[in-house]
């Protein structure tokens, strides 16, 4: 049987270990997390301990990027959103470096794993769950029923939304999962393409293997910027039950 | 029919789903280029909004590439 092109996504325990019968092993893709977690640290308390009036260069990508997260936080939710501004900026930075890190040969894509994405995404639907019941109490569960619904059309309305609010963090932890999995899988069968057409015909496949690396840095960026907004705009939904506030947006 | 044959036409037919998304993003990107043409100084608020339609539409094409996936998983 030829090679599943899910090959290079299995993971094996450097350490193995379990924790009341819970697997808690070693694997490369906890070992690239935690690189992951020292480099974001790492580079924004290099880039907050020196602040200079005129910044630098790390100081001003630090200062982009946290007016690019605000700005989202703005555009979605509005000023109450800027309480969510750490976990917000620390899911974007996250993502967005697990992402990138994975397009290093030989490192390993951490958002490739649909257990990651999906702890995520849970934990953000979750919370806008929460917050939701928090602010709005039993009223919060109007969010199932869009405003200027005859009564009638109830009985299947609630259904549809119930089944559209349940898909919510699904399609949040898929659609990451899914475009990580696939740019590599696309690079993986261009590789292989090129090792067995040989010099006089490999050439194409390996230059477009080039193309795609291009695409793959685009779409590292596109997906975690899609996170985060899909983040804040389901804290946004909790906020404003049926986006009647004037200042939502 | 071969079991095996049948979860290899049903992986191409997951894979077909690619159709809809490549008409998705034609149509993104056609009517953002429109947009553009008609008020070019709208190009980054209305950009901003092509990049989450594209990235929406690109994310169904690839919940086909799941389905083939899992069919292959079952395969075994």
């Amino acid at each position: 049987m030829e090679e599943s092109p899910l090959h290079p996504f299995e993971l094996h325990n450097y350490i193995p270990m379990s924790l009341g019968g819970v697997d808690i092993s070693i694997n490369k893709a906890v070992v690239i997390m935690w690189v992951v977690v020292a480099l974001v640290a790492v580079l924004m308390v290099m880039a907050g301990s020196a602040r200079k009036l005129v910044p630098g260069k790390l100081q001003s990508m630090a200062e982009m990027m946290v007016d690019f997260i605000r700005g989202i936080i703005m555009d979605t939710i509005g000023k109450d959103g800027m309480r969510f501004f750490p976990l917000i900026a620390t899911l974007f930075l996250f993502i967005l470096f697990c992402n990138l890190i994975g397009l290093i040969p030989g490192s390993y894509t951490v958002t490739s794993q649909i257990v990651v994405t999906a702890v995520f995404a849970c934990m953000v639907y979750g919370l806008s769950l929460v917050m939701g019941f928090l602010l709005h109490g039993v009223k919060f569960l109007g969010i199932l029923v869009p405003p200027g619904t005859p009564a009638w059309l109830l009985p299947l309305m609630i259904p549809i939304e119930l089944i559209s609010q349940l898909a919510r963090p699904i399609s949040l932890a898929v659609r990451l999962f899914a475009n990580m999995t696939a740019g590599h899988v696309i690079l993986g069968v261009l590789f292989g393409l090129a090792i067995s057409g040989g010099l006089l015909i490999g050439w194409l496949p390996f230059a477009f293997t080039i193309a795609m690396n291009g695409l793959e840095v685009g779409i590292a960026f596109i997906q975690a910027y899609i996170f985060t907004v899909l983040t804040c705009v389901y804290l946004g939904d909790a906020f404003h039950l049926h986006g009647h506030d004037e200042h939502a947006h | 029919m071969d079991s095996a044959a049948a979860a290899l036409l049903g992986m191409g037919l997951a894979a077909a789903g690619f159709a809809g998304a490549g008409v998705g993003i034609g149509y993104i990107f056609g009517k953002m280029i429109e947009a553009v043409a008609r008020q070019p100084e709208a190009e980054a608020r209305v950009g901003k909004y092509m990049w989450i339609g594209f990235a929406l539409v690109e994310a169904i094409a690839l919940y086909g590439l799941v389905i083939a996936f899992i069919i292959m998983g079952l395969r075994k």
